[in-house]
């Protein structure tokens, strides 16, 4: 058993847990982070297509380049990491944490610290959550497993594919799989739009001429051993049209039907799970439940956009810094989500500067407006110019804008979206 | 000649008709006048980045992810999908190096987005 002692351990090398490592070392902690793949980087290094970094690097990068100039700073920094180390248990006492982790080359690791982040990223809902009737042949994946075996591993899932959910990473293997020689018959989402961004739509499944039905669902899965087929039946007024189902010939299904927080650990170290996200509850300083635990990226919510992960993973890392360095911990007041929207995180604000959130909306339309009111009165209220639900918004409240307004124990400041 | 598209260049998504009438072209259902240079751009000549994976000669990994320095046009993708299909990456090799020069004379590189070690 290998024992070690830093300020910081970071569960998780994808960009979430390179982002705040980055930051706590770069503030002058000691810090250790844990990967259980064998490199840095996480979900990134299977994306292999475009259209990261353009808020953070001004520029279109692929996944694993913009992976490669997060792990270069790790590298470079003073940062101790570990790959092949897969965490198993946070153990949190008033006077410090150990976390225990395990690897094939030093068999059981024990870390003690004063503070952890989680950032263990997402996992995908399977056909288990979404239940659809038929048989349980071979041929079905998850498509962010797909999309591993086809651009890592080189291997084809199927020559003829249905893609099960409108999500973006069912649409980019639509086209990930027409370039690599499969056929895609359609996608099938039983929402009445997309759930993936239209630019998604455009350049994944017209370019291919790729149907996409909408308000259907895939009623009935057939074949034994292998998928050889699957009726699809549209809905009206959320009941299925029998009548109009239809039969397609497959040998393989993708479903991309969500994601959901790898929340296992938090849930077993006793950390409040919001319902809404399935991440940790937080506080203005992305602190857990747990004192000292702090989470960012995809393990606190699912986050669209790698920018947005890199950028509050670093501000996570600037909370944990300025937690282990300060002595009084400033007031925090509740935060909701009100009409419209289906979350805001962090779930409390501090007065005394700038606050940051990201919100997910559950509707979708031309010019909204987001309302911010405290007690009831009105603090902000800015124009968007489009929302929709696969689209985080994210804003700054600043702190001049909470000035005049006095604030007690209960006070309670509510964000909704005006349609 | 009519084409019904949607725009991209912004996330409103607006549903765009692009006529072509002998030599003009008339986009029509734009909100702003990025939709009318990205209809007849989608038109005349629709270019695409690409990006897709070559074998690679390592222990590490199977593949290597690759990608073209800039958009090239739609009609030339499947040719190049086959070239790069057969095209082996050796390691060591370092993010962005070319490993196919101005394909099909377009001006365009293929280089490689992951550095791979030996
Ligand atoms: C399949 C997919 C496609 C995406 N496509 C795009 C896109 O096109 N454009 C865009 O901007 N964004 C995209 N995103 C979003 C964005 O890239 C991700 O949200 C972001 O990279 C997530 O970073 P993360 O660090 O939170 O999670 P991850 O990258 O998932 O990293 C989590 C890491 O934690 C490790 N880990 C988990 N449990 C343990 C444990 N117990 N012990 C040790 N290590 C552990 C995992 O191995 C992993 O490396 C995509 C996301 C997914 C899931
Ligand atoms: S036409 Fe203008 S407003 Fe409409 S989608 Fe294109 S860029 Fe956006």
């Amino acid at each position: 058993m290998k024992e070690i002692t830093k300020d910081v351990v970071v569960i998780g090398g994808g960009s979430a847990g390179m982002a705040a490592a980055g930051e706590v070392v770069g503030k002058g902690h000691s810090v250790v982070l844990l990967e259980r793949e064998e490199i840095l980087g996480g979900i990134l290094n299977q994306c292999i297509h475009n259209g990261f970094g353009l808020h953070r690097f001004k520029e279109e990068l692929t996944g694993p380049e913009y992976a490669e100039r997060y792990a270069r700073i790790i590298e470079e920094s003073q940062v101790e990491y570990y790959t092949g180390t897969t965490v198993s248990e946070i153990d949190s006492r008033e006077d410090g944490k150990t976390v225990f982790a395990f690897s094939s080359e030093h068999g059981m690791l024990r870390i003690n610290c004063r503070a952890v982040v989680l950032a263990m990223g997402c996992r995908e809902r399977n056909r288990g959550n979404i239940g659809t009737p038929g048989t349980r042949p071979a041929g079905v994946y998850t498509a962010g497993l797909a999309q591993r075996l086809v651009n890592m591993e080189g291997l084809m899932p199927g020559s003829k594919c249905v893609i099960v959910g409108s999500g973006d990473i069912g649409l980019i293997m639509a086209r990930r799989m027409s370039w690599a020689g499969a056929e895609v018959k359609g996608v099938v989402e039983i929402q009445p739009y997309p759930a993936g961004l239209t630019r998604n739509i455009v350049q994944c499944l017209n370019d291919f001429d790729i149907p996409l039905h909408l308000s259907h669902v895939v009623s009935k899965i057939y074949g034994k051993d292998r998928v050889e087929g699957v009726d699809i039946t549209p809905l009206k007024n959320g009941m299925e049209v029998t009548e109009e189902t239809f039969h397609v010939e497959c040998d393989t299904l993708l479903l991309s039907v969500g994601l959901v927080p790898e929340n296992e650990i938090a849930r077993n170290t006793g950390i409040k799970i919001n319902p809404e996200t399935n991440g940790p509850l937080v506080d203005s300083n992305l602190m857990t439940s747990v004192e000292g635990i702090f989470a960012c990226g995809n393990v606190l919510h699912v986050h669209d956009l790698v920018d947005y992960v890199s950028e509050e993973s670093q501000r996570c890392g600037e909370f944990v810094s300025t937690y282990l360095k300060a002595g009084d911990r400033e007031q925090q007041y509740s935060m909701v989500s009100g009409s419209n929207l289906k979350y805001v995180i962090p779930n409390r604000f501090s007065s005394g500067r700038d606050n940051h959130f990201y919100m997910r909306s559950l509707i979708v339309r031309n010019h909204a407006e987001l309302v911010f009111s405290l007690d009831g009165n009105e603090v902000k209220r800015k124009k968007i110019r489009h929302i929709q639900p696969s689209e985080m918004i994210s804003f700054t409240l600043k702190k001049e804008e909470l000035a005049d307004f006095n604030l007690d124990e209960q006070s309670r400041l509510e964000v909704s979206l005006i349609g | 000649m009519t084409k019904e598209m949607i725009c991209i260049s912004c996330p409103i998504g607006c549903h765009i008709e692009v006529t072509r009438n002998q030599d003009e072209i008339t986009v029509r259902g734009n909100k702003c006048s990025r939709g009318e240079i990205y209809g007849k751009e989608e038109l005349l000549s629709p270019k695409r980045v690409v990006t897709a994976t070559c074998p690679a000669d390592s222990i590490l990994m199977a593949r290597i992810p690759v990608k073209t320095t800039r958009p090239i046009g739609k009609e030339l993708i499947n040719s190049l999908l086959e070239d790069l299909y057969k095209t082996r990456v050796q390691a060591p090799v370092q993010c962005g190096a070319v490993i196919m020069e101005n394909y099909a004379g377009t001006g365009v590189d293929v280089v490689v987005t992951k550095s791979l070690s030996s």
